[in-house]
């Protein structure tokens, strides 16, 4: 009995030391967010470890409405977001809040056809599709665009994301800009009211649905089609040219889009001549006057290293860089941020 | 030695006597009754806060929408316009599906089970139904989409399409994700519990029913269908609402092979969505107001869906019971 106490005093003893020990050697910063940037945050988090080990991050991708919420109810320290926060949101913020762009990445338009033929669309076949009004895949509309391909009598079973997502967002942008009936029936969001098409649960779901489906074609991530080995699509940007989707022609897109001082951009259908039309960036979301004095700092130079180093490490996961111009706004933004 | 323990033994035996009978403390009495009653009432708490939870955060949905909620079809996260509809229709098509294929099987394993098999044949039939319990959700919806689903579209598919393409259950173009891959996904999640359970129950049938059948000259299947069945029906009926409660809920493999289409189609070869789906699909992305609440609302409808079918089924094993009795009485 006595031996159980002491242990429990020891026990105690511990406990408390490396509570203490752990609080006054480094400091958590918290953030939540955006799923698809995951991968590219996680790889800075462990490399920035090695810069400055006295700050430690805690990020949960937990998805892009989940981290607005948080940074609204300044639950984090940082969100994160598929898609720029939308006036109303923004409203709700007790302090000024700043969009810091960080990567960017592309939905391709994969299929699955006998022989993974290289196909290419145009804005307004990939729209017709999607609208459920081009049905097969021998349709003039397709078959003009890929002479030389023969395309059977098939049905084309369209296949999209069920869960709400930031690849969606992409997507319904990109058909809500060049189809003014998309724009009309459906618009953009997270998830929509799919006018025809399956729904396969995350890049996976849809992925895996294409790939076992004959006839199927969707969108997935650019990094999902690469490790999954799907043929996909070039499709035709405003320019005129038909682009197939790599991390130079969404840098291209970054280049060329129009980006507004707030950094609340779209970059699909971007003007450039080498842009990929079907591309979209994703940000974080950080106070401009930061509450915690000590933890502002940090997180100051946690972004500017990210800005500036981490950028380095975007092409090795699939991810597009933000191109020099808008790296040096982005830095300046971070600037701004007052401790 | 008799002698000399003999009268010890009897001294002490006397002593414990009248510690017997001497009027116990009922504190521990009290204490236990205490204690069970209130984690009883946790439990009843616990229901009633998650109900009024799912009200609260529904409120500004449930008044806007009001029952045309339960009513209308169209799920429109951008123009803000919610029906739940297709997905309560989805939630209820897809566990009828479930059990109607897991209840002839689960029961019929587990008569097999206790009735007929062979001593040595039983434990590891009864680990391997166990293990299929512990399988996990989206590990199964993988096996769905890349095993299960291509399969179904090949084989079983086309084979029914045939055979019952005249009724309105099995027409149209064949995807593979369908209602009916839905709702033997989850048929295939709730066989082990509801097999499990009436297991249970079988193997709690008295033998002295069994003895009595076989002594009127039944044979084994008239024995197991009279005494052993038939006795043990609402039992089974129980475990059949179990399965019923799980398949209800039934959320991620569901997902992944369902199609994830919010219609009401008769074919089961269509899409199909369900309740439990929209919110895993959802919620995670669902950034204003109207739409957090919309999908609150569905967790809502859900709950009361469970609890709903839940009360019914009471009242009808309730029902059930008593005509068994008065008709037993007469």
């Amino acid at each position: 009995m006595k031996s159980l106490r002491s242990a429990r005093k020891i026990f105690t003893a511990v406990l408390l030391a490396g509570i203490s020990a752990t609080a006054s050697a480094q400091m958590m910063i918290n953030g939540a967010g955006a799923t698809f940037p995951y991968p590219i945050y996680s790889k800075w988090f462990d490399e920035y470890a090695k810069v400055d080990p006295s700050v430690r991050f805690n990020y949960q991708s937990i998805g892009s409405g989940g981290g607005q919420k948080q940074i609204l109810a300044q639950t984090v320290d940082f969100g994160a977001s598929d898609g720029p926060m939308s006036d109303d949101n923004l409203a709700k913020a007790p302090g000024k809040l700043l969009h810091i762009p960080t990567v960017a990445g592309a939905d391709v338009v994969a299929y699955n056809l006998p022989g993974n033929p290289a196909l290419k669309f145009d804005a307004e076949t990939v729209a017709g599709i999607f609208l459920g009004q081009i049905k097969k895949w021998n349709d003039p509309k397709i078959t003009t665009l890929n002479p030389g391909i023969t395309l059977a009598d098939q049905d084309i079973v369209v296949v999209h994301r069920s869960d709400g997502s930031g690849t969606t967002y992409i997507w319904t942008d990109y058909l809500s800009k060049i189809s003014p009936e998309w724009k009309a029936k459906v618009g953009t969001n997270t998830s929509v009211n799919w006018p025809t098409g399956i729904g396969g649960k995350g890049n996976e779901g849809v992925a895996g649905q294409i790939k076992q489906t004959p006839g199927a074609l969707g969108y997935v991530e650019l990094i999902y089609a690469v490790q999954n080995k799907m043929p996909y699509a070039g499709v035709k940007n405003s320019a005129g040219n038909f682009m197939k989707p790599s991390i130079e022609s969404i840098t291209a897109a970054l280049a060329t889009a129009d980006i507004p001082d707030d950094f609340r951009f779209s970059i699909t259908n971007a003007p450039g001549a080498d842009a990929y039309p079907i591309a979209g960036a994703t940000w974080l979301l950080v106070y401009q006057q930061q509450k915690d004095a000590a933890k502002g700092k940090k997180l100051v130079e946690f972004l500017k290293w990210a800005a500036k180093d981490g950028e380095k490490m975007a092409k090795d996961l699939q991810y597009a860089p933000m191109p020099d111009n808008l790296q040096q706004r982005v830095l300046k933004r971070i600037d701004e941020i007052k401790i | 030695m008799d002698a000399t323990t003999g009268p010890a033994i009897a001294a002490v035996e006397l002593q414990s006597a009248r510690r017997a009978m001497a009027p116990p403390s009922r504190f521990g009495d009290k204490a236990f009754e205490w204690l069970t009653l209130l984690m009883a009432l946790g439990l009843v708490v616990l229901v009633i806060l998650l109900g009024w939870e799912l009200w609260r955060g529904s409120s500004l949905a449930v008044r806007k929408f009001g029952f045309h909620f339960l009513t209308t079809s169209t799920w429109d996260p951008v123009a803000e316009q919610f029906g739940a509809l297709p997905f309560i229709y989805g939630t209820l098509v897809s566990s009828l599906i479930a059990l109607l294929i897991a209840v002839p099987l689960s029961i019929a394993t587990a008569a097999y089970l206790t009735e007929l098999a062979p001593l040595w044949i039983r434990q590891p039939l009864v680990s391997l139904i166990e293990m299929l319990a512990a399988i996990p959700s989206v590990i199964l919806g993988l096996w769905g989409i890349f095993v299960m689903i291509p399969w179904l579209r090949d084989y079983p598919f086309p084979l029914l399409k045939r055979l019952f393409g005249w009724t309105p259950f099995f027409t149209g173009p064949i995807y593979g994700p369908s209602m009916l891959a839905g709702g033997i996904i989850i048929a295939i999640m709730i066989l082990p519990i509801v097999t499990s359970i009436s297991r249970e129950i079988l193997r709690s049938v008295p033998n002295l029913q069994r003895e009595a059948a076989y002594a009127l000259g039944a044979t084994r299947w008239e024995a197991t269908r009279i005494a052993v069945l038939s006795y043990a029906k609402n039992g089974l009926f129980g475990a059949v609402i179990l399965g019923l409660g799980r398949a209800l809920g039934e959320t991620m493999a569901v997902t992944m092979v369902i199609g994830n289409t919010p219609q009401i189609a008769a074919s089961l070869f269509k899409p199909g969505y369900t309740l439990a789906s929209v919110i895993a699909n959802e919620f995670t992305e669902a950034t204003t107001d109207m739409y957090l609440q919309a999908l609150f609302e569905i967790g809502l409808v859900l709950f009361g869906i469970t609890i709903l079918s839940n009360l019914l089924a009471q009242l009808l094993l309730h029902t059930m019971s008593t005509t068994f009795t008065t008709r037993a009485v007469q």
